[in-house]
C-alpha cells in the first residue's frame, strides 16, 4: 500500500524542499518507486532544487484540471529511474489546488508509487492544509530555534485536527521530528536549544538531526538532492533518517561537536 | 568534558531562556487549541472585574474549558501578587 509523506513546518526556510528532495531520493536510492510533489502553488521550487527546471511542460494544476495526464506531467529524474518530480504551477489563483481534484491526483499515483513526499508550503493557508491533509506520515521539519518550534507546534495541531485521518477517525497521522541546521558547537556553548530540548518541548519522536551544513547551499546550486554528495554530512544524516523512517536503528550522528585535529587547528581549515 | 561544562556553564545561557519561555507560550497555547472563541472575550472581562478590587496584570488570569466524557468544566485561575488590594472605595467608585 502506497504510503502519503507530508513533509511541513509552518515557518518558511527552515529546509522543507531541501528535506523534501533528499528524502525522496533517499527512498529512491533504497530502492523504493517514489514522487516527490511540490504543493507550493504559485512559488514553485522545487524542480529547482531538483534540477529539473526546464524539463517542466506540464504541472499539478494542468494534471487537476484535466489538461494533461499524470504521465505527462511526471518528470523522470536522470539520476535515478525510482525517482519521479511532480511539478506545481505558477499560477497566482489561490484556489487552483481543489481538494477533490487533488484527492484523485493522489490515488492515481498510489497506484504507480511506493511512497508519495508531499512537499509543502509555507504558514497554515489552503496550500499547506492541503498538503496534510491526505497524508499518512509527517516530516515536521524545525530549525532550533524559537519562532520556528512555535510554529511545529502550530502544524503538529493542526494535523491532529484537520487531516483526512482526524476527520475520519482513523488512526492519527504518524508525526515525526527532523531537526535541521543544527550546529552542535553552538549547542554546546549554550547558543542554540539542544536536540533534547526540542524534543521534549513538542513531545514527538525524533527522526533525525542533520548539521548545518556548507553542501546543502551547495547541493541547491546545482540542483543536486543532498544525499548524492557522499562527502556531504548532512546528506549522510539524510539517509540515516530515510533509514530510521524504514524501521532500521541507526545511531544519531553529527549531534556532538566535532574534534578538530591539531593539523587542522593550525591551518584553519575546517 | 560533559560534568566540567555543566559545572562551569552559566545557568542562564540563551538557550535555556529560549527553552523556558517556549514552555510557557506553548502551555498556553496548547490550552486555547480546541477551546470555544468566547474564552478570551471571557478572560478580559474577568480581568477587568477583578481589577477593580486587587491589582491584577493580563498574564496572572488563565481560563480553560476541559472537556471528558460526559461533563465540561470551566476552570479560572487568578493569581494575587501578596494580596495587593485596592481600597474598597476605589472599587466602588471605579465599578460606578
Amino acid at each position: 500500500m502506497a504510503k502519503v509523506i507530508v513533509i511541513t513546518s509552518g515557518k518558511g526556510g527552515v529546509g522543507k524542499t531541501t528535506t523534501s528532495a533528499a528524502f525522496a531520493a533517499g527512498l529512491a536510492l533504497r530502492g523504493h518507486k517514489t514522487v516527490v510533489i511540490d504543493f507550493d502553488v504559485g512559488l514553485r521550487n522545487l524542480d529547482l532544487v531538483m534540477g529539473c527546471e526546464r524539463r517542466v511542460v506540464f504541472d499539478f494544476i494542468n494534471v487537476i484540471n484535466g489538461d494533461a495526464n499524470l504521465n505527462q506531467a511526471l518528470i523522470k529524474d536522470k539520476r535515478h529511474d525510482n525517482l519521479f518530480i511532480f511539478p506545481t504551477s505558477q499560477t497566482r489563483d489561490k484556489n487552483a489546488l481543489k481538494r477533490e481534484g487533488v484527492e484523485r491526483v493522489m490515488e492515481e499515483l498510489k497506484q504507480q508509487f511506493e511512497y508519495i513526499i508531499c512537499d509543502s508550503p509555507a504558514g497554515i493557508e489552503h496550500g499547506a492544509i492541503t498538503a496534510l491533509y491526505f497524508a499518512d506520515s509527517a516530516i515536521i521539519v524545525t530549525n532550533p530555534e524559537v519562532s520556528s518550534v512555535r510554529d511545529s507546534d502550530r502544524i503538529i495541531g493542526i494535523l491532529a485536527s484537520r487531516s483526512r485521518r482526524a476527520e475520519r477517525n482513523e488512526p492519527p497521522v504518524d508525526v515525526q521530528l527532523l531537526l535541521t541546521r543544527y550546529d552542535p558547537a553552538r549547542v554546546a556553548k549554550g547558543e542554540m536549544l539542544a536536540v533534547e530540548d526540542v524534543k521534549e518541548i513538542l513531545s514527538i519522536p525524533l527522526l533525525g538531526v542533520i548539521p548545518e551544513s556548507e553542501s546543502v547551499l551547495r547541493a541547491s546550486n546545482t540542483g543536486t538532492p543532498v544525499v548524492f554528495d557522499e562527502t556531504s554530512p548532512a546528506g549522510r544524516a539524510y539517509l540515516d533518517a530515510v533509514a530510521r523512517f524504514l524501521g532500521e536503528q541507526r545511531e544519531m550522528r553529527f549531534v556532538k561537536p566535532e574534534r578538530r585535529s591539531f593539523f587542522r587547528a593550525l591551518f584553519g581549515r575546517a | 568534558m560533559g560534568f566540567f561544562r555543566s559545572l562551569f556553564q552559566p545557568r542562564h545561557t540563551s538557550a535555556s531562556i529560549a527553552k523556558e519561555r517556549l514552555k510557557i507560550v506553548l502551555a498556553h497555547e496548547r490550552a486555547g487549541r480546541n477551546a470555544p472563541d468566547f474564552l478570551p472575550l471571557l478572560q478580559k472581562e474577568l480581568l477587568a472585574v477583578v481589577g477593580r478590587y486587587v491589582e491584577i496584570s493580563d498574564d496572572m488570569i488563565r481560563v480553560t474549558l476541559a472537556n471528558s466524557r460526559d461533563t465540561s468544566s470551566l476552570e479560572i485561575n487568578i493569581e494575587i501578587e501578596g494580596g495587593k488590594l485596592k481600597t474598597p472605595t476605589g472599587a466602588l467608585s471605579a465599578a460606578v
